[in-house]
């Protein structure tokens, strides 16, 4: 009895020395790219070229490339549309999911079941990718921002989410305003999404984070670069290699090791601000995945 | 008649009550047809040779000339090939990781190390895909991070993402690395809710810390599993295009060319309008075969689906 319980120990002991060595190596991957790039963006350029091997503090320290990067105009003009999009999009997809969400979630509405099988359907078929970009060139929701807020008002599956929510909010309340008098618009704004205010905020998160990654619309629908928002700027920055205007002034042999730290630097800059109010999501996250596993 | 004058009169009475209602459905109703149901409409150019200077109505048919052309196609094969390949993998590899993340988090007892672990896990989900298709671009570059860490277990450096034959593996580590943390939160919160007494039980039955994970912890979370499960298997083949986008090149076409990223190709960048249109359309119906049958298995199997 003694012994065993003496190896149980010493298998459970095992088991937990490696379970923190896996886990802090797990940490350590997800975390050391990120560090990776701050670093590299505080580098002296010349420096981290010559440089191998994993960097684990910044090769000299300079903020060149931070200078050269806010003096890129696109990036500003970048951050503001999809600031706009952002305010305008989340706000008007907020009110279109809830009115969408309340309809749905009232039991005594004509044809309700009818068009809950319409709107499940559009989860598991679509008319593809390029009908869509048909229909917004034919409604001239291209070359606009307001292409990029409009068609994407509601999307199915929060609808899906916020109506089952709605749905358990109980009657008695609702009836009792009704025979006071209310109707349906008061309902909706001032006892049901009072009532939601946890769940509407994991919508806003959702959404929003939808809008902050979006660009595959953007880059198809807009023409004028000057309504790019920060996404598709940031592409044209990393990916289309088109650092050449912010490096103007620098010696042809430099071109390259300046371009790659303006890049680390532009990465840095396009994700500090979801890192800043990434503590506030955080107690969100389980609510929003929860929800989100709520059979309809 | 009378049912008919009764149906009539409740009609009335209902309009009369709910007549704001019927209102609130309109805004909704008008969003759906213009930009789910017109699209769909919209699909039928597949059976078409859609013109854009003779519109919808008057380009002629061709019944199933566009699609024919694509199962005749040289890449059909290559298209099929790489994305139930890129889709298995992201399946095998990418499903059980964020399990056996939130397994082991489970298995932490010092919670200041497991909320760090945590909060750390969970940073990658929320760096856009643009910024992560560059990091990738950028530390795949022949002097970059990838190559030095090669470079330093005695590899030779070379540009990764021009070979063919390293693309998946980088699109699935990727993936995993972006999604593991996030993943394990359903997880951590089915198994939240255990039953503790069951631990006990099996304690006293004399099993250690790995046997009570495999025989109490797993088996207590199947059903969430078995749920994401079926919602992967019906995503099988709509495998997203816009990493795939912003990661191949024409060197990796044959390993990294999807369908998605082949109809986007076609469609929008050479104006195949018609001839696209009928890939995505292919692909479409596929998938919801696949879903069908993935909820029908599972109904039959384990009493759980999606409707």
């Amino acid at each position: 009895m003694n012994t065993r319980t003496i190896k149980r120990g010493w298998g459970d002991r095992t088991f937990s020395v490696v379970n923190y060595i896996l886990l802090a190596a797990l940490a350590g991957i997800c975390l050391y790219p990120m560090l990776y790039v701050i670093f590299a963006s505080f580098s002296e350029s010349g420096l981290l070229t010559q440089h191998s091997g994993l960097l684990l503090k910044p090769q000299g320290f300079s903020t060149s490339a931070y200078a050269k990067v806010f003096k890129n105009p696109m990036i500003l003009r970048g951050y503001l549309n999809t600031l706009f999009l952002l305010v305008v999009g989340v706000f008007c997809q907020i009110i279109m999911t809830s009115v969408a969400a309340y309809v749905l979630s009232r039991k005594r509405v004509m044809w309700r079941n009818l068009l809950m099988m319409l709107i499940t359907f559009t989860m598991f078929f679509s008319g593809g990718m390029i009908p869509f970009y048909l229909t917004l060139k034919h409604l001239h929701l291209t070359d606009t921002l307001m292409g990029l807020i409009i068609p994407f008002m509601i999307n199915t599956y929060n609808l899906i989410i916020l109506r089952t929510s709605f749905a358990s909010i109980p009657e008695s309340l609702t009836e009792a305003a009704q025979i006071d008098g209310a109707g349906h618009v008061r309902i909706l704004f001032s006892i049901i999404l009072p009532l939601s205010k946890a769940i509407l905020a994991v919508m806003v998160l959702y959404y929003g984070v939808g809008i902050w990654n979006s660009w595959f619309w953007a880059s198809t629908i807009l023409r004028n670069r000057e309504s790019y928002p920060l996404q598709v700027v940031l592409r044209e920055i990393l990916l289309q290699n088109s650092t050449t205007s912010m490096t103007t002034g620098v010696g042809a042999g430099d071109q390259e090791s300046v371009a790659a730290t303006i890049k680390y630097a532009t990465i840095v800059v396009a994700t500090v601000p979801i890192l800043c109010i990434y503590p506030f999501l955080q107690k969100y996250f389980a609510t929003g995945v929860m929800v989100g596993a709520v059979k309809e | 008649m009378k049912a008919n004058g009764s149906f009539k009169k409740r009609f009335v009475k209902d309009w009369k009550r709910n007549w704001s209602l019927y209102l609130l459905a309109v805004p909704m109703i008008v969003f759906y047809a213009l930009f789910a149901y017109r699209p769909m409409y919209g699909a039928l150019i597949a059976f078409k040779e859609y013109k854009p200077g003779l519109g919808f109505m008057d380009s002629p048919w061709v019944g199933f000339a566009q699609f024919t052309r694509f199962f005749s196609s040289p890449f059909f094969g290559r298209l099929m090939k790489n994305t139930v390949l890129l889709s298995l993998y992201c399946l095998a590899f990418g499903f059980p990781a964020p399990i056996i993340l939130a397994l082991l988090l489970n298995e932490v007892k010092r919670l200041p190390f497991k909320k760090v672990v945590q909060t750390i896990s969970y940073l990658p989900h929320f760096i856009s895909i643009i910024v992560v298709a560059g990091m990738i671009t950028d530390f795949s570059m022949s002097t970059g991070l990838f190559n030095q860490i090669i470079a330093f277990f005695g590899g030779e450096k070379h540009p990764l993402l021009q070979d063919p034959s390293l693309y998946r593996t980088i699109y699935v580590a990727s993936d995993i690395w972006q999604q593991i943390g996030w993943g394990s939160i359903i997880y951590l919160s089915a198994i939240s809710g255990v039953d503790q007494q069951l631990y006990e039980a099996a304690e006293v039955d004399g099993a250690g810390r790995f046997r009570k994970l495999i025989h109490v912890t797993l088996p207590a979370i199947t059903p969430t599993i078995v749920i994401m499960l079926i919602l992967r298997m019906g995503s099988l083949l709509s495998i997203g295009y816009e990493k795939t986008i912003l990661l191949y090149n024409p060197s990796t076409y044959e390993t990294a060319d999807i369908i998605s990223s082949y109809v986007y190709r076609v469609g929008l960048l050479e104006q195949g309008w018609s001839y696209s249109t009928a890939i995505g359309l292919f692909n479409s119906v596929i998938n919801l075969i696949l879903l069908l049958v993935a909820n029908t298995i599972s109904r039959k199997l384990t009493e759980r689906s999606l409707w």
